[in-house]
């Protein structure tokens, strides 16, 4: 029964990767670049909704929509004030600006929030204020955290999917990421369509943040940082620019983690994880999912 | 012509950096033994602790603490303290820089470092440049090891394992115990170490062993079925209160209810912005601070702490006042006068420390071995209500 | 013809970049040795000479063979704790400081070569981000390594032991390595003028490496693996010379950065850590090995130049950082720049 137990949990936290792996992986696969700020906007978005909830009791909604908000428009400035100006340099370079823009929120979070742990409420208890349920008298037990973390991540994949999919806007940033020149060239504004996916990536990761903090209610400037970096690396897994590679990677990253810890050792847990990633990797170079590009000579 | 051009503007603003690192020596010239010049009256005091980054929470306590107590001093005429803390993001490398900022400024007597590993590289330091340091809360045994110069506010490491695992065994608490400790961390491991080793001795099986480490320590879920498989009466958490928080919370969605056991580092969890305090509920955990206190010393300066920082001050603050604290007694008692150098001051200090008393926030009749390290009792507390309650 | 020119700016380079270290070495020595150097900029020559190393090895990978590598600090770390673990054992043996300093960089070396080359094998095969994440995965799994890896030395040898500290070490036996408390009490054994000697031959090496036939065949293959390979370049042994020698760079200036402090622990060798060598090597300019060595002595210097500012200082280094990277990378705003410095603009045609 404690293997189910795991399961939950790894699933759980797997969904959480998910989601900010999907912010990742949708600016890599239209912008071509890694945004390494992506975690730290998670952080801002957990801080907004709770001080919309605690200092302005908000109803925990409107919290998360203010959330969402926030970090569309930070999203959306970040991308306007330093990579827009760097589309046509070195993909390393805008690698290391998005590591100063990393640097820049969390020690603004730092100055304005304080370095003391804050503790994020919890918003996801019944009326009589169970965290949780238990199944086969009390040896299965599921938070309903982690319940509404997994059907949140199952929504938010449909949406994207269907939003990439079927929609106008979809069908420009499909055509963006295939090729930016072609794509301009069919009259599709390429800046506007850059712009938009990092409304979305960083919508989703306020929606990741709340949920993150949720789970694991503690709240510092850097409590984004490791989760972006361990959501990188989900991305990568499943195939980086592949949206169901996201949602696979992140479920695996997740379910991986916690049972390296439990049958392996809890002082290796990290190190078996990086494991599993380069054996799946030399297996299969470009990710579970990722589109296998074919060398043109 | 561009390269070169660009190369000399390189090379000038290497220079400048370098310059402007070193301007602070240049205003204050050759600094401990000389400084007659700008500030003979007061007595310049430094640390390095962390004030951004990760752990900055400790390093602002401690300045913040530090800077309470010298004003106090400083108001009441007599010694007169100068203090300057300085930023070294818990990492060894920037405590040295930190630290060598501080010995250019002219620091005579220093605070050491806050946090141990950063303090166990500056009392190296210290230790060769003859400056006297006496760290708040740096806890670890190579702080102090084998430097006569290095004292200790806090207890070490070691001697919390040992206690604890002596007053679970005193008080009958548990005869199963679990440990879920920080694998990286210095602090976390010097506990669990001799609080192991005691268990052996006193015939406490510890049936749960588990670990987490930086950047894997969110998710407790597997830590905690392990300890509730084997059986666990009582888990024991040589670890700070930050991922404690998050076990507390973990077990109880997993309707887990152990005794818990905390340490030092343990302290400041009831006062973290938004904590269920119910979650706390019967933790029981030494330190040698409790902010509820009625005594009316710690109820004067956690209003003055509330009332300047707007939070309640936790035991790293406590620890930092006391030291500035002592310093003045022993500064007074060794008749030492700010014009003295750091050399002078050390082997005053050292004299002193060794045989002095200290009463202080964190404890009275406090004393200090040739090791450095301080011998005060620490208190039980078991956390009720929301508050810390004495147990005897 | 082109080829000739090419060969003759990187010649130009080579020396102007020899005439820069050793001038700076030679004026630091004298300021240091006159005390106008506080102890602050004393205190960061040899962090300095060790990030340079780091930066002109990952130059070597990122530059010159064009693979991003996230995981710069494993091999650092490798070389900190086998060269500081040389060090101690050598303590008694070997009287002489700077012989057991030189002893304890070429061990750490040594071993990050190995790691190196083992590591090689398989990062080498992938491409682009997912060869980078791949150096990253190993970074960490090192880190976990090392952490839980103990070594204790008496009469009768080393012990050697993963997850637990050795129990039965004899009396007058060291822990040498002690898991997460790393190395500590370590002589300070660390030099500037041994560092200088390590950032030389470090430079010697990778221009002579670069300017050598292995070198042109490197950059033919970051410039078109594939016309490299058509040609009959072996491609992965000319990337492994380059990754391994990269590696062994990185050991040394981990060894030498180590024996400057007296504790090292594994976790100082973070994720963080490689992100910032990197910084250094695309702050100085991709292949650009000066740019590389004022980059790392530039951006080490900063955040202690920057200390008045206090509690905005790391804000202050983010925002020089992102300015950096835009005033050097973005067109307009160096037409900006043009036009608000007027000098510059002869400058740019003369060049």
């Amino acid at each position: 029964m404690s293997f189910l137990n795991f399961l939950i949990s790894g699933i759980s936290l797997g969904s959480i990767y998910a989601i900010i792996a999907l912010g990742y992986t949708m600016v890599y696969g239209i912008a071509k670049m890694l945004n390494f700020a992506h975690g730290d906007v998670i952080m801002v978005g957990a801080y907004m909704c709770f001080f919309a909830c605690t200092k302005f009791d908000l109803p925990p909604v409107v919290g998360v929509i203010l959330a969402m908000i926030v970090c569309t428009v930070l999203g959306m400035t970040i991308e306007k004030l330093a990579y827009k100006p760097l589309r046509a340099a070195t993909s390393l370079a805008v690698l290391i600006t998005a590591i100063g823009v990393s640097y820049f929120l969390q020690n603004a979070a730092l100055l304005l929030w304080g370095s003391s742990p804050v503790v994020f409420p919890n918003f996801f208890k019944s009326v009589s204020g169970e965290t949780g349920f238990a199944l086969f008298g009390g040896e299965l037990r599921v938070s309903y955290v982690a319940l509404v973390t997994i059907v949140v991540c199952v929504i938010i994949m449909a949406a994207l999917s269907i939003f990439i999919g079927k929609t106008k806007m979809g069908k420009a940033m499909r055509a963006c990421s295939e090729d930016k020149d072609a794509a301009r060239l069919m009259g599709i504004n390429v800046d506007a369509t850059i712009s938009m996916t990092f409304a979305i990536g960083s919508g989703l990761a306020a929606v990741a943040g709340v949920l993150l903090c949720s789970a694991y209610p503690t709240l510092v400037p850097t409590t984004g940082s490791m989760p972006g970096i361990k959501a990188f690396t989900a991305a990568v897994f499943g195939g980086i620019g592949s949206i169901p590679g996201a949602l696979l990677g992140g479920l695996l990253l997740g379910v991986i983690e916690i049972m390296a810890k439990a049958y392996i050792s809890t002082q290796m847990s990290d190190a078996a994880v990086f494991a599993v990633l380069i054996i799946v990797l030399l297996v299969k170079p470009s990710g579970l999912l990722g589109k296998q590009v074919r060398e043109k000579v | 012509m561009k390269k070169v051009v660009c190369m000399v503007l390189a090379a000038v603003m290497l220079m400048a950096c370098l310059a402007g690192c070193g301007s602070t020596a240049a205003e204050t010239p050759s600094s401990g033994d000389n400084s007659s010049t700008a500030s003979a009256s007061a007595f310049k005091i430094g640390g390095t602790a962390p004030l951004t980054g990760g752990a900055a929470i400790y390093g602002n306590a401690v300045k913040n603490a530090a800077q309470i107590a010298v004003d106090e001093i400083n108001a009441k005429g007599g010694i007169q303290f100068e203090l300057r803390f300085e930023d070294d993001q818990n990492d060894t490398e920037k405590a040295v820089n930190a630290y060598n900022t501080l010995k250019d400024w002219g620091m005579q007597i220093s605070l050491g470092s806050t946090t141990s590993k950063p303090c166990e590289v500056t009392s190296g330091e210290t230790f060769v440049d003859r400056i006297f340091a006496l760290t708040p809360s740096a806890s670890s045994v190579a702080t102090t090891d084998g430097k006569d110069n290095q004292f200790q506010m806090c207890f070490t490491d070691p001697n919390q394992g040992s206690a604890s695992a002596q007053y679970i065994a005193d008080k009958a608490l548990a005869s199963k115990v679990a440990v879920i400790w920080k694998n990286d961390d210095v602090y976390s491991k010097g506990i669990y170490e001799t609080f192991k080793a005691a268990c052996d001795k006193l015939n406490i099986e510890i049936v749960s062993d588990t670990t987490f480490a930086d950047g894997n320590d969110t998710d407790f879920s597997v830590q905690i079925a392990d300890a509730q498989t084997n059986g666990a009466e009582l888990v024991f958490l040589p670890i700070y209160y930050q991922p404690a928080s998050l076990i507390l919370a973990q077990a109880a969605a997993a309707g887990y209810e152990p005794k818990w056991f905390g340490v030092d580092g343990m302290d400041g969890i009831l006062t973290m912005k938004g904590f269920d305090t119910s979650l706390a509920e019967g933790v029981m955990l030494l330190t040698p601070f409790n902010a509820d206190s009625t005594d009316e010393r710690t109820a004067a300066f956690v209003k003055k702490y509330q009332d300047m920082y707007g939070e309640v001050p936790n035991q790293f603050a406590a620890d930092a006042y006391d030291c500035v604290y002592a310093y003045a007694q022993a500064l007074e008692a060794a008749g030492a006068t700010p014009d003295m150098s750091a050399e002078e001051l050390c082997a005053k200090m050292i004299e002193q420390f060794t045989s002095m008393t200290f009463d202080g926030l964190t404890g009275t009749g406090m004393t200090w071995n040739t090791e450095g390290q301080v011998t005060k009792s620490p208190n039980g507390m078991v956390i009720q209500n929301g508050a810390y309650v004495g147990m005897d | 013809m082109k080829n000739v020119m090419v060969r003759m700016k990187t010649s130009r380079q080579q020396w102007i970049t020899y005439a820069f270290v050793i001038a700076a070495y030679i004026v630091l020595q004298i300021l240091s040795g006159q005390k106008v150097l506080s102890s602050t900029a004393r205190g960061m020559l040899v962090p300095i000479c060790a990030y340079v190393v780091m930066a002109v090895s990952l130059n070597l990978t990122v530059g010159v063979m064009g693979e991003l590598s996230l995981g710069h600090a494993g091999f650092m770390s490798v070389g900190a704790f086998m060269g500081t673990t040389a060090a101690v054992s050598l303590q008694g043996v070997i009287a002489s400081a700077p012989l057991r300093l030189a002893i304890a960089m070429a061990v750490g070396a040594v071993f990050a070569a190995v790691i190196g080359f083992l590591i090689g094998i398989p990062v080498l095969r992938l491409r682009g981000d997912y060869l980078a994440i791949v150096t990253l995965a190993f970074g960490e799994i090192i880190k976990s390594i090392f952490t839980n890896l103990y070594i204790g030395i008496d009469s009768r040898g080393y012990h050697i032991r993963f997850l637990q500290a050795p129990e039965n070490l004899e009396e007058g036996g060291k822990l040498i390595i002690g898991g997460p408390m790393g190395i500590g009490g370590v002589q300070k054994i660390a030099t500037f003028t041994g560092g200088f000697i390590l950032v030389m031959i470090c430079l010697i090496v990778i221009f002579h490496l670069v300017n050598s036939r292995t070198g042109r065949a490197i950059l033919a293959i970051r410039d078109n693996r594939i016309a490299a390979e058509s040609v009959g370049i072996p491609v992965t042994r000319y990337k492994m010379t380059a990754f391994v020698l990269s590696a062994s760079m990185a050991g040394a200036a981990g060894a030498l950065f180590a024996l400057n402090f007296s504790t090292i622990a594994a976790n100082k060798f973070d994720f963080n850590t490689s992100i910032l060598v990197l910084v250094l090597v695309v702050f100085g300019g991709l292949g650009n090995m000066l740019g590389s060595v004022i980059a790392a002595a530039l951006l080490t210097a900063l955040p202690e130049a920057l200390r008045s500012f206090a509690d905005y200082r790391m804000l202050i280094y983010a925002i020089v950082l992102i300015l950096v990277m835009l005033a050097t990378n973005n067109d307009d705003f160096k037409a900006l720049l043009r036009r608000v410095i007027p000098g510059r603009k002869e400058e740019r045609e003369d060049a």
